[in-house]
């Protein structure tokens, strides 16, 4: 298991490389058609050629993309120091270069947006899953009642409701009626604080739990409408088996029979859908964190793009495209640990 | 004597077996899915909302980008029968904005000394029916000109005193075409790359599956924000569009190649596909005319299936704004006027365009649903989910 873990991580380097080559090129093009980050102030007539020339310099866009590129993974890698002290050739890596807009490392960037995006996204996945597990059993259990049509009538139209429209509606009858923690992810006072939630008081997480929830009622609507969905249709492949049959047949209690053999089996499916549920609530988050103004990691990204802001765009598509990766490696080894039939050599 | 009676039999028992009408799969497909009411009802719906949108100019009273500039963020206009107790017909009362002394902030109300019929094949705005045809007539309107006030705004209006309701309509033909349009190229994608890693492997497997596991580690907003941020910012509004479709096109193709290369994978062993090889046929010929309609069940359904995907998608981008630009439209982007607390607070009728949305994919869905059902003829009704 340990070899495989290590395996699939190794196998992880190649992947990620290819992503940010993928990325990075994807910028170098956006800068050919509209101009790079200095470009916008070529614009202004105060601003002297010398000046941008020097400006453009400064932030290294004088030279060609692939050096930038370059010079930007080695920054990763690390650079190599070396001095007296064991092992003599010291590496500093996670170097993710420097924000233009911002004048600040990416990596600190990071690390200040990203609490905002886990205390959204967090949040937002143990409710779909305490809430999509026990509808998606209720109505594989009453297949065809009353209960079970409208829970299927409800994931139709939860699946068809962009994140964005609901936030505005969710924005738009809040706002109405007076509901006072609306937008952003905490009130005025405790904006200024660190995110993290270790500088927190009591006060401050009721205000965070009062902006939090209709975030992850409007995030996590489509998400509880698509697993409910896969978990109904799950059980009740297993609900018709021939294990489940017999159970019944020997008189074992029918609580017995869903919980302790039909769900401990249908379980197994949706670990796999635990990890790509991770990139959905990446989209979800950006548009219902765009309209409820939300300043996480996916919005700091999109502003980034404009004039693009190259090294945040592309660490952050990285970072994006590790978590998935993660994600994936992490469903497959739960499934190992859940399902004794699943072995990897 | 038993022989012959035997043989009566089996000549008697033939007819019955003919007179057994002989379905075509797609015949098949068609019989099943007509028993599904909520995916004939989607179907409806799409062609209800299709020709709605196509004949948008003669259906919406107003050009899209016909201006009232009395009659910014005017309400929907209420259409009514009976003045003082008098049937008139349709007709509405005229609009008139006033604004509030002390805040300076527009109202609007209507005056009832001026009535203004509503007429139908009405002339209006001048525009190209199916951008062919000049005219100028309207299903319906008053006729009136835009400074008058004697507007019907079925839907209220935008900032610009522009129709909601006409440029909803016109405003479906981005959102609908785009679902359609980039699944052609998805499928074109799809079949090429999967067909090509099925049936060839090797390093061309290994080089198509690296590009799709590439793509798959990308989140799918931010993969295709960043390269909606491609689009040259002078190009036309049609040259947008096609950009777009290409961009959308070029983030959703993974899903379906994947599983196509299963299924080529999978029926290249088959016995009649060794046995077309065995006979000489082509690379080409035992791909398209063997293997590929073998995956024609599958590509029926996950088309239908991938169609909401996109209109939602396209939705989620121009309502960032880094899909379709103004003076186009579509509903993401109308929805963008509506991602402004103050103004959103005040107009509700700025939503209106967001259940259009959901209104087509879920006509979308509930067809794919219908497809899934009848294209699969093992499929018990309760289960996939």
């Amino acid at each position: 298991m340990l070899s495989y873990i290590i395996r699939r991580v190794l196998l992880m380097i190649p992947t990620l490389f290819l992503v940010s080559l993928v990325s990075f090129t994807i910028i170098a093009l956006q800068e050919h058609f509209n101009g790079d980050f200095v470009s916008q102030l070529k614009l202004n007539p105060q601003v002297s050629p010398e000046t941008l020339e020097r400006y453009a310099k400064n932030l290294g866009l004088d030279q060609p993309w692939y050096v930038r590129y370059g010079k930007w993974l080695y920054g990763i890698v690390g650079k190599p120091t070396v001095d007296l002290s064991f092992p003599f050739v010291h590496f500093q890596p996670m170097d993710f270069g420097y924000s233009f807009e911002k004048r600040q490392p990416v990596g600190d960037l990071i690390m200040q947006y990203l609490p905002i995006t886990l205390l959204i996204t967090i949040p937002t996945f143990i409710f779909v899953w305490l809430v999509a597990l026990p509808l998606g059993i209720y109505s594989a259990t009453r297949q065809y009642s009353l209960g079970d049509h409208s829970l299927t009538l409800f994931s139709f139209v939860g699946l068809s409701i962009p994140t964005f429209f609901s936030a505005l509606v969710l924005l738009f009858v809040l706002t109405n009626l007076g509901y006072p923690a609306v937008g952003g992810i905490f009130s005025q006072p405790y904006i200024a604080g660190s995110p993290w939630p270790w500088h927190w008081n009591w006060n401050k997480f009721v205000d965070y739990l009062a902006h939090l929830w209709p975030a992850v009622l409007v995030i996590g609507a489509a998400g509880i409408a698509g697993l409910q969905r896969v978990m109904r249709g799950t059980l009740l492949d297993i609900l018709g088996s021939q294990y489940v049959q017999t159970a019944r047949a020997k008189g074992v209690a029918e609580r017995i029979v869903i919980y302790k053999h039909a769900v401990r089996n249908a379980i197994n499916p949706m670990i796999s859908i635990f990890g790509q549920s991770l990139p959905a609530f990446v989209s979800g988050s950006l548009l219902a964190a765009q309209v409820l103004n939300m300043p996480n990691l996916e919005i700091f990204y999109f502003q980034s793009l404009q004039p693009p802001d190259e090294y945040v765009v592309v660490t952050v598509l990285l970072f994006f495209a590790l978590f998935l990766l993660i994600g994936n490696l992490i469903a497959d080894i739960l499934l190992a640990w859940v399902d004794p039939r699943v072995r990897y050599e | 004597m038993a022989v012959a009676e035997l043989k009566r039999k089996k000549t008697r028992v033939e007819p019955e077996i003919s007179e057994q009408p002989l379905l075509t799969p797609g015949q098949l497909i068609w019989r099943r899915f007509k028993r599904h009411r909520l995916g004939v009802l989607g179907s409806v719906i799409i062609l209800l909302l299709t020709v709605l949108t196509v004949f948008a100019d003669f259906i919406g009273p107003y050009a899209g980008d016909q201006f009232h500039q009395q009659l910014g963020y005017a309400p929907p206009t209420r259409i009514y029968f009976f003045h003082e107790g008098r049937f008139m017909g349709p007709f509405v009362y005229a609009t008139v904005r006033s604004f509030d002394p002390e805040t300076g902030e527009p109202s609007f109300r209507e005056d009832t000394s001026r009535l203004y019929p509503i007429r139908f094949f009405v002339r209006g705005d001048p525009y190209k029916l199916l951008g062919l045809i000049s005219t100028d007539i309207h299903l319906f309107g008053t006729g009136e000109p835009p400074d008058s006030g004697g507007q019907v705004f079925l839907f209220g209006a935008d900032l610009f005193g522009r129709d909601l309701f006409s440029r909803t309509l016109l405003g479906g033909r981005v959102s609908l075409a785009i679902g359609p349009l980039s699944l052609i190229i998805i499928l074109v994608l799809a079949i090429l790359f999967g067909g090509l890693s099925g049936y060839y492997g090797g390093w061309v497997d290994m080089a198509i599956q690296r590009l799709i596991e590439v793509l798959q580690s990308y989140p799918a907003l931010p993969l295709l924000l960043v390269l909606a941020t491609i689009l040259p910012r002078d190009i036309s509004e049609e040259q947008r569009f096609v950009g777009i479709i290409l961009i959308l096109a070029v983030t959703s193709w993974t899903g379906i190649a994947r599983v196509l290369r299963g299924q080529i994978l999978a029926f290249r062993e088959q016995e009649y596909a060794l046995a077309a090889r065995a006979m000489g046929a082509s690379n080409g010929r035992i791909i398209f005319r063997h293997l590929l309609p073998n995956t024609m069940s599958y590509l029926i359904v996950a088309s239908t299936l991938t169609i909401p995907g996109l209109i939602l998608a396209e939705a989620g981008l121009s309502f960032l704004g880094l899909g379709v630009h103004e003076p186009a439209t579509s509903w993401g982007l109308l929805l963008n006027a509506a991602n402004n607390i103050s103004a959103l607070s005040k107009h509700w009728w700025l939503l209106i365009p967001g259940f259009f949305i959901i209104i087509s994919v879920l006509a979308f869905n509930f067809m794919g649903d219908a497809l899934r059902d009848a294209a699969d003829p093992y499929a018990s009704r309760g289960g996939g989910g």
